[in-house]
């Protein structure tokens, strides 16, 4: 079995804010997160995968596919965009990393399997880097 | 504990199946099929786990490591031309994977048994793409 992983960079802006928080809970909280007109991140995304090497490529994945896929499901849709304002699964969920991190595994996850229709490749986890020192990772199963 | 040390070779590779055709190749594996080859500065990260031992504080002397990385993969390895170069990559693609299961069988036979044991090889192609190999296991 070898693990791949795969490197993809795009910049959005967010706030951190929920609705179910008081003015002053949402400032203790998120502090500076919190500023009523938001900010933005290069958020680095690192998809990682799972399989056995293919015996006729030599290879576990085809990374011309993934790229495709990521492209396609997450960079286009969260690049450039203001997450609260314009990904619908953010109109109620406060865009923190970790929700982004488990809301790009669903997506992958979602398509998954007619990209790669058999057992291998397999999602193995969603890693997303909001500034270099804060990182989240979502594992196989969607779970923080 | 684990335990990681990085060192960095460059090479030339090209990733070609000779059982398919070329069109097929361009198909499979895009511009790393150029006939030609191409090279990469890899980078190789090697972990160790183990317990400390209690007399010297060390998984494994550092030196030794170091040695070994030296004389078992850098030294094969650097500015070679893998597919000519490097067995058996004469008769295996030398895609990442490949490469990383490469370096865990050199390694391995010199580190089982030892208080720090092999528990995976990383092999970066580029920043933005590595593998992870274990052994075989998950």
């Amino acid at each position: 079995m070898i693990h791949v992983s795969r490197k993809y960079r795009f910049s959005a802006s967010h706030r951190l804010h929920s609705e179910q928080l008081s003015e002053s809970e949402n400032q203790h909280i998120y502090g500076k997160c919190n500023y009523p007109f938001g900010h933005g991140h290069n958020y680095e995304l690192e998809v990682g995968v799972k399989g056995p090497v293919e015996a006729k490529s030599g290879r576990a994945i085809d990374t011309t596919a993934l790229d495709l896929l990521v492209s396609t499901e997450i960079l286009e849709a969260f690049a450039y965009k203001n997450l609260n304002a314009e990904i619908s699964e953010f109109r109620n969920v406060v865009p923190t990393t970790e929700n982004l991190g488990i809301e790009i595994h669903r997506r992958l996850n979602s398509k998954w399997r007619d990209v790669f229709p058999g057992q291998w490749p397999a999602l193995d986890k969603v890693r997303i880097a909001e500034t270099s020192r804060n990182i989240f990772e979502v594992s196989e199963n969607g779970q923080k | 504990m684990l335990i990681t040390k990085r060192v960095e070779f460059s090479a030339s590779h090209i990733c070609h199946n000779p059982g398919l055709s070329e069109s097929e190749n361009r198909e499979l594996f895009g511009a790393a099929a150029n006939p030609h080859g191409h090279g990469h500065n890899y980078i190789v990260e090697v972990t160790l786990k183990g317990e400390p031992d209690p007399v010297t504080g060390m998984v494994l002397d550092l030196k030794e490591l170091k040695d070994l990385l030296e004389r078992y993969v850098i030294e094969p390895y650097d500015h070679r031309f893998l597919n000519y170069e490097v067995a058996p990559f004469d008769h295996i693609i030398p895609t990442a994977e490949n490469v990383a299961i490469d370096i865990w069988k050199r390694l391995e036979p010199h580190l089982s048994g030892r208080r720090g044991e092999l528990h995976g090889v990383r092999v970066y192609e580029t920043d933005d793409l590595y593998v992870d190999y274990f052994g075989g296991k998950s």
